[in-house]
């Protein structure tokens, strides 16, 4: 009966006395043992959804349930039940890793031994045993990360929720928090995963959720939204962009979907990859524009993303760096 | 849901929760408070050189009932002190705010009053310290109290109380402000009038009719006097003003305490 490990149906929710729709009737199941990606640009939503999920914002209407208990009426048990990891990483830097640990432990209220072993185990799982005792000042992104999610494991959570978990991470770091998330999942734990990274959902996600503007636009495994997007990218790359303009309108009727520029680059969403790229390759000849290069590749959950959102994913410093600095409390609740 | 598998807990119930959580977050302010001692030393200077100024350099063109200006100084710098200081509990839960630690505490079991609780507890303990402090200062310039022992240390509480009242009014002002600067803006324009417009550093006789009407009226002014009251006596025993000045602490922890808690709890 509840194998239904979190469900959202028809979540709204307004900011700024209703200018800002951060939720506009978000609708999200998530099977006990799944690990699911809610994957949009910058403000679509994202948190907002993990925020009401957690029960640290009020929905202005639906509902939502963590195993059954309704995250309004049930609050206070729900928040027994969840574990939180935040997009910054919110662990107190004046403490050390253990200061940190214990801290959670107690706010859990946990048995204070219990408390004591769990911390011990985490930070042998993160690789921290050696740093649990220092303060958080001398650790770095990744460790303090790291510890973030420790903190969110303190409780043995059934139902995990990470926002952004490795926004900001270096490649390394990433792919060893990768690894832990991997193994919580294997270990039975039911992740809500929210990322700007594509890569992140197709490796750790069995079920991507795509949302813009509050709403859910598409949903279903990594494979089932590539191959919505039709069978083959084809990109072909000329010696200018003014060339790669050109020679998007002599192929733009080749695709129900229009072409897509980057810089000297065109890539275009076709059926059939072969009897396209030839018709391509002879109407550019015929029109003299020079193919420096041609590929033909399966599409990425990057292209599926520019298809359904009409953005690009690519996350620029410039704007993590400015959304970490907005990050007071209504920065928080706007960005996204 | 039988089948939901809760983590295990420490045996209590919903009032010993709430203290231990007020406990926990009460040490977690402490030991940041620990581990920046230049923060601490800093904010200690202030109120140090607070005393030499008004000691050394405004003492000799402030007559004062009693004659001894560093007598009747003292209570005021005491007072003085902890109403600014009051300022870090409004920073104290905006740095929180900001962070997003107080984003993950929402998400926790916890109690819904520990994070103020244990916020304005820490600063209670802050306050502690720098009445220590200051005595220590005060009697090194030549404050000789002649109240008593006991009677300092009643009015050492009677202004610990008066500090903590004034601190649930600056958590509202913490949750409110989106960052810690804006914070300590807000807080000046109310602490300003209520500190130099009162009895604190000289007596209100001095000042314009208008003038005395508000400062022999508010809240520090009668704080300031119940402590000179205790600590000194003699000229400036006043029968009654200990129970005024504890009228208005305890109005402000009855009023401004839910309004904050609420304003915590609303702000999802």
């Amino acid at each position: 009966m509840t194998d239904i490990a979190v469900e959202a149906r028809g979540l709204k929710k307004t900011f700024r006395k209703g200018q800002v729709k951060a939720l506009d009737g978000f609708d999200l199941t998530v099977r006990r043992g799944q690990v699911v990606g809610l994957l949009g640009p910058n403000g679509a939503g994202k948190t907002t959804a993990v925020r009401a999920l957690t029960t640290t914002l009020r929905p202005d209407a639906g509902t939502a349930t963590i195993l059954g208990l309704d995250v309004v009426k049930d609050a206070a048990k729900v928040r027994r039940i969840i574990g939180l990891a935040g997009q910054f990483a919110t662990v107190d830097e004046n403490l050390t890793g253990i200061e940190n640990l214990e801290m959670i432990g107690r706010l859990n209220h946990l048995p204070h031994g219990f408390v004591k072993q769990r911390t011990e185990e985490l930070l042998e799982q993160f690789g921290l045993s050696d740093a649990g005792s220092r303060s958080l000042k001398t650790y770095s992104g990744g460790m303090r990360r790291r510890l973030d999610l420790a903190a969110a494991l303190v409780s043995s959570p059934p139902i995990l929720f990470l926002d952004e978990p490795t926004t900001g991470l270096d490649p390394q770091s990433r792919l060893g928090l990768w690894e832990v998330i991997e193994g919580l999942v294997r270990g039975g734990t039911t992740v809500l995963l929210t990322t700007q990274y594509l890569e992140e959902a197709d490796r750790l996600a069995e079920d991507i959720v795509v949302i813009d503007h509050g709403k859910v636009i598409a949903h279903g495994t990594p494979a089932e939204l590539k191959a919505d997007m039709g069978a083959t990218v084809l990109a072909i790359t000329t010696d200018s962009p003014e060339q790669a303009r050109e020679a998007s309108q002599l192929i733009a009727d080749l695709s129900p979907k229009a072409p897509h520029f980057d810089g000297n680059s065109v890539e275009l969403t076709v059926e059939e990859g072969p009897p396209k790229a030839a018709e391509v390759l002879r109407r550019l000849d015929a029109g003299s524009i020079p193919v420096v290069g041609l590929t033909l590749r399966e599409p990425s959950l990057d292209d599926v993303f520019l298809a359904l959102t009409g953005k690009p994913t690519e996350v620029d410093t410039e704007a993590v760096t400015q959304s970490s600095t907005a990050r007071g409390r209504r920065g928080a609740k706007e960005s996204s | 849901m039988t089948d939901i598998a809760f983590p295990p807990t420490q045996s209590g119930n919903a009032l010993t929760w709430t203290i231990s959580d007020i406990a926990v977050v009460t040490k977690r302010n402490l030991i940041r408070l620990m581990r920046t001692p230049e923060a601490l030393f800093f904010s200690s200077l202030q109120p140090i050189m607070f005393v030499l100024l008004f000691r050394y350099v405004f003492a000799g063109a402030i007559p004062v009932p009693g004659g001894s200006y560093v007598n009747y100084l003292m209570p005021g710098i005491f007072v003085q002190t902890m109403c600014f200081g009051a300022i870090s509990t409004a920073i104290g839960l905006a740095e929180d705010l900001q962070t997003g630690l107080l984003e993950r505490f929402r998400a926790l079991p916890m109690s819904r009053a520990a994070v103020l609780g244990g916020r304005t507890t820490a600063d209670v303990c802050r306050n502690i310290f720098v009445i220590g402090l200051l005595t220590a200062v005060g009697f090194a310039v030549g404050f000789r109290p002649t109240g008593g022992v006991a009677n300092y240390l009643l009015a050492a509480l009677l202004m610990l109380f008066f500090a903590y009242g004034l601190m649930w009014g600056f958590a509202i002002i913490g949750l409110t402000a989106a960052n810690a600067e804006t914070a300590q803006l807000m807080s000046f324009p109310l602490l300003f009038p209520l500190t130099f417009a009162s009895s604190a550093f000289v007596p209100t006789q001095s000042m314009p009719g208008w003038l005395q009407a508000f400062a022999n009226n508010q809240p520090v002014t009668i704080t300031v006097n119940a402590a000179r009251s205790l600590m000194l006596g003699g000229h400036y025993a006043m029968p009654g003003i200990i129970w005024k000045s504890l009228a208005w602490s305890l109005g402000f922890v009855v009023v401004l305490a839910p309004l904050a808690i609420q304003r915590y709890r609303k702000m999802a």
